[in-house]
């Protein structure tokens, strides 16, 4: 019997297939500037309303 | 709750669990029952993912602490997204590129037996009293606001996720974590919508101007609990440590048909994760609003034990808090519309005087319910076991939505509880088959069927020992605390071990050993010298920095002592 599937592909290096990233690099930029963003937006409305 | 309340509630919560153990029913794959389907997309990782993180205590109890405390416990989640970018990047890929099932199982590869062992171990005993608290706590809640028998409702919700749980593995909790999701985002944004009809235009400004919107403070303070720079760094860590290391989540993201589809389970969860806790805390920055506007607000939110005792004996003491809180109240209220008028006038001189008396109010009035808290505390010993922000939302819940949107809002609370409890049960039942019963029954790890077999009821064991221990914990009170807290003070080693292991190539299994001991000692040493003087005690989200350092440290110091000699497998 065999106990598991064999390693997966070498995927590490594959492009991320989300519309506008070419890489994986691309797409945690953008979820790092989307953090910034959201930090920045708590601030603001810190300062609107507290 | 009436007939549509129980119709909906015992329709979603079943149907889910039906649908969920009838579609797995013949998982008999070990990859399958451990990783799940291999067709499983990013939108099921990512809810997965989410639902596993979020107990019932996030969405029963969180609003109530905004209410209480404001909403700067947000800062607490700005490390998560920091984090997540990191286990993609490498965690992941190096998990999916040696096909393990568990993350322990990585570190038998990367150093050796008695490491791995010591990171299951670890995993296997805080993650298995954890798991009776996460029935524990919110049945104790709903069980006390809703007349139910604390016992049965904790037997039956541990059955419920043992059922599923076992029968389909992690494929069973990948499905019936999506639909749960989608039950609880369906249910919290009714209860958002319902709570904003209630309330004037300026409740933002009035939330504001008693202090419950302070989302972000940048004051450099060790000391303070919530500031951006805790959230940042204590919460990148701690976030690192639990999503990296920590079995229940590992498991939720490692399957899937390829790498992107993990990685892109864990970037909506970067993404979402800030906005939905906002969600969450501004919704119980506006409750605290709306009862202040409300004529009759209790002093207590646990009004079953409040009237019991206000029935008894001491009846006379409870009625004179009552009154005392009344009064105030009203006062409270006069100093809210004055407030109200200043700001709307646009004189900044007098708005600043109607929110300093405002202020001074609140202040009085929250005196009042410490008072009724201690007293209530002190006439019935049962009432330390929940804070009485527990149940600010269930409260709002029960007296003010209309009925089936109730029954609907008791699912999101089973639903959460169900979530997280059976992503805690695949995961101890994982760990516990891969990385203890295979050390000890090597030849065994061969025959597939018997390790579906062995996982499926290590599973159930979990589950039953999770119930039997949180039928125990209602009989001793404190041991909740003591368990958070040991849980809390667990995790720094052991992201220290795999920090190590991904990024010092040189170090052996034998130096990250010792060293995640030594780390751990000096862990509980600042901790216990914090609570011995109290003077020196920092956040607690500064153990994790520190302790992942320490790790690292000494391993590095002891790999040179140690030099290169071989290492041996335990």
């Amino acid at each position: 019997m065999t106990m598991r599937p064999p390693p997966e592909e070498p995927e590490d290096s594959a492009p991320p297939d989300v519309p506008f990233f070419r890489t994986w690099g691309g797409v945690y930029w953008f979820t790092f500037a989307v953090f910034v963003a959201v930090v920045g937006a708590l601030t603001l409305f810190t300062r609107a309303f507290a | 709750m009436n007939v549509i309340d129980w119709l909906v509630l015992l329709g979603t919560i079943l149907g889910i669990v039906g649908y969920g153990t009838w579609r797995t029913r013949h998982t008999d794959n070990l990859n399958t029952y451990l990783k799940g389907n291999r067709s499983t997309k990013w939108g099921t990782i990512g809810l997965s993912v989410m639902a596993t993180q979020a107990s019932t205590i996030t969405y029963l109890s969180l609003p109530g602490v905004a209410s209480e405390n404001g909403i700067a416990f947000i800062q607490n989640y700005f490390g998560l997204p920091l984090a997540l970018i990191v286990v993609c990047a490498v965690f992941l890929p190096i998990y999916r590129k040696l096909g393990v099932y568990t993350a322990y199982e990585y570190l038998g590869q990367r150093f050796d037996q008695k490491t791995r062992l010591l990171g299951a171990g670890l995993f296997v005993l805080q993650r298995g009293l954890q798991a009776g608290i996460t029935i524990y706590a919110p049945a104790i809640i709903l069980a006390t606001v809703l007349g139910w028998r604390l016992d049965l409702t904790i037997i039956c919700t541990g059955l419920l996720a043992i059922v599923y749980t076992v029968t389909g593995g992690s494929a069973a909790v990948n499905l019936t974590q999506k639909w749960q999701m989608a039950v609880i985002f369906g249910g919290m944004v009714t209860a958002f919508v319902v709570l904003v009809t209630k309330l004037p235009s300026d409740a933002l400004h009035i939330a504001g101007a008693m202090g419950k919107l302070q989302a972000v403070d940048f004051t450099p303070d060790p000391k303070l609990r919530y500031t951006v720079w805790t959230g940042i760094l204590g919460g990148f860590f701690l976030s690192l440590s639990y999503f990296g290391t920590d079995q229940s989540q590992v498991q939720r993201y490692i399957g899937g048909a390829r790498l992107r589809e993990g990685r892109l389970g864990l970037m909506f969860n970067a993404v979402l994760k800030i906005p939905m806790q906002f969600f969450i805390v501004i919704l119980g920055a506006l409750l605290f609003v709306f009862y202040q506007l409300q004529p009759n607000t209790p002093v207590l939110f646990n009004q079953v034990q409040w009237q019991q005792q206000a029935a008894g004996p001491q009846g006379a003491t409870f009625r004179a808090i009552e009154e005392k809180h009344a009064a105030l109240h009203a006062d409270k209220q006069a100093k809210i519309r004055a407030w109200v008028a200043a700001h709307d006038s646009g004189d900044t001189k007098a708005e600043a005087t109607a929110r300093a008396a405002l202020t001074a109010a609140q202040k009085a009035s929250l005196t009042v319910r410490n008072e009724a808290r201690d007293t209530l505390q002190a006439a019935d010993p049962a009432a330390k076991k929940t804070k009485d922000s527990d149940y600010v939302f269930i409260s709002f819940i029960l007296t003010q939505l209309p009925h089936g949107v109730i029954g609907l809002l008791l699912a999101v609370m089973f639903s959460s509880a169900l979530s997280s409890k059976a992503g805690e049960l695949n995961a101890l039942g994982t760990t516990s088959t891969i990385d203890l019963w295979r050390h000890f029954r090597p030849l065994a790890a061969h025959d597939e069927a018997r390790n579906v077999r062995v996982a499926k009821w290590l599973t159930a064991l979990w589950g039953l020992f999770a119930i039997g221990f949180a039928l125990f914990v209602s009989f001793a009170e404190n041991l909740i605390e003591a368990l958070n807290i040991v849980a809390s003070i667990f995790y720094p080693a052991l992201l220290g071990v795999f920090v190590v292991a991904f990024f010092l190539k040189h170090v052996q299994g034998s130096a990250v050993f010792w060293a995640a001991i030594a780390a751990q000692i000096v862990v509980l040493a600042i901790f216990f010298f914090g609570k011995a003087y109290p003077a020196w005690e920092i956040g607690y989200l500064w153990l994790n920095p520190i302790g992942c350092a320490a790790c690292v440290l000494f391993s590095l110091g002891l790999q040179v002592l140690l030099g290169d000699r071989t290492e041996k497998n335990i």
